[in-house]
């Protein structure tokens, strides 16, 4: 039967019920009680974090001069990053980078990717905690980076104090970059990745439980069961798009975090 | 006048959260169209330029939409 294939929010007697936040929270089902407890999240994160882990060692454990197997599709995943994200952004520097954003870009697709596989059907990253740890990292990345580069006072100084202004505006400018740069690029970067895919399962879940509900109801309703059906298929495709696009942003934002805090001028 | 009573003419029922995040829509809608448009006519000028002007393209796309989204939260927030 169709509902029971699908990440459903009906009700038992099927009638349609919209999707809630409580979606995202999902009963503990291991260690209960202890504060090791993991919810199926949870689980789903270690499997494919395990995953990419798995993939990238098995592709690179013993490297050929002329790839073959796995290392074709190893060398693939590792030029798609270098060539639209690091070569685009940071460009001769990016060499030292390279090993954090191509693993940060695969482990966020896959956190994302999630949202559309069949049996798990929940983005790991439509949690705040997995968003939020990747963006704390990219912070301290940029920050740290910044500072190696320029030194503290100089790094300040540049993002601070943008030059080629009369300086009483610095009063107004100051707090502005301050709070741009070192408060809301950390926080956009976790509620860009998490509000994407949040409305992204509440999609799919509200089409295909309105698809069951048409489905079962009485008349001839059940005939819009069909729009919403497709409709729900479209948007499965749309999240494939969005899984690879929401990785790729988050990486090509934090390589130019990088780049705009390791660059002299402004 | 006297006599005139208040009546209730209409009601509206459902969560207002829903209005707020339309509204929250309209500008970055807006604003995306605007940006990819002039991405796209810049490419058509200047078809070898393309790869900046799409990667530029995309991080002014992320800028604009933070605001939608920031909008969507908001109304799961403020509930």
């Amino acid at each position: 039967m169709l509902t029971a294939l699908m990440p459903m929010a009906t009700d038992d007697d099927g009638g349609f019920k919209a999707p809630t936040v409580g979606e995202f929270f999902p009963g503990e089902l291991i260690f209960v009680g202890t504060p090791f407890a993991m919810t199926r999240i949870n689980l789903m994160g270690l499997l494919m974090a395990g995953v990419v882990c798995v993939f990238f060692v098995m592709a690179f454990a013993k490297p050929k001069l002329v790839p073959s197997g796995v290392q074709n599709l190893g060398e693939m995943a590792v030029d798609l990053v270098q060539k639209n994200v690091i070569d685009e952004a940071l460009g001769e520097k990016g060499k030292k980078y390279a090993p954090y954003l191509i693993s940060m870009f695969w482990l966020l697709f896959a956190f994302n990717i999630t949202g559309i596989l069949p049996t798990m059907h929940l983005a790991i990253s439509s949690v705040i905690a997995i968003p939020v740890m990747f963006a704390v990292i990219a912070w301290l990345v940029f920050n740290i980076q910044g500072v190696r580069a320029l030194g503290f006072f100089h790094y300040m100084k540049a993002n601070l104090f943008p030059p080629g202004i009369p300086w009483p505006i610095y009063l107004l400018v100051t707090p502005i970059e301050f709070v741009s740069t070192f408060l809301l690029r950390p926080l956009t970067l976790t509620i860009r990745l998490l509000a994407n895919m949040m409305a992204g399962h509440l999609l799919l879940v509200l089409f295909f439980s309105a698809t069951s509900a048409l489905l079962l109801a009485d008349g001839f309703v059940k005939i819009f069961a069909i729009p919403s059906f497709i409709m729900g298929f479209a948007f499965t495709l749309f999240e494939i798009l969005i899984a690879v696009l929401q990785a790729y942003i988050f990486t090509l934002l934090t390589a130019v975090y990088i780049d705009s805090a390791t660059s002299e001028e402004h | 006048m006297k006599g005139m009573t208040v009546e209730l003419l209409a009601e509206i029922s459902g969560n207002v959260n829903a209005i707020g995040y339309g509204l929250a829509a309209i500008g970055p809608g807006i604003g995306i169209g605007i940006l990819v448009g002039k991405a796209l006519e810049g490419i058509a000028r200047q078809p070898e330029a393309t790869s900046i002007l799409r990667t530029n393209m995309f991080l002014g796309i992320a800028f604009t939409e933070a605001l939608a989204l920031i909008g969507l939260v908001a109304g799961f927030l403020f509930v």
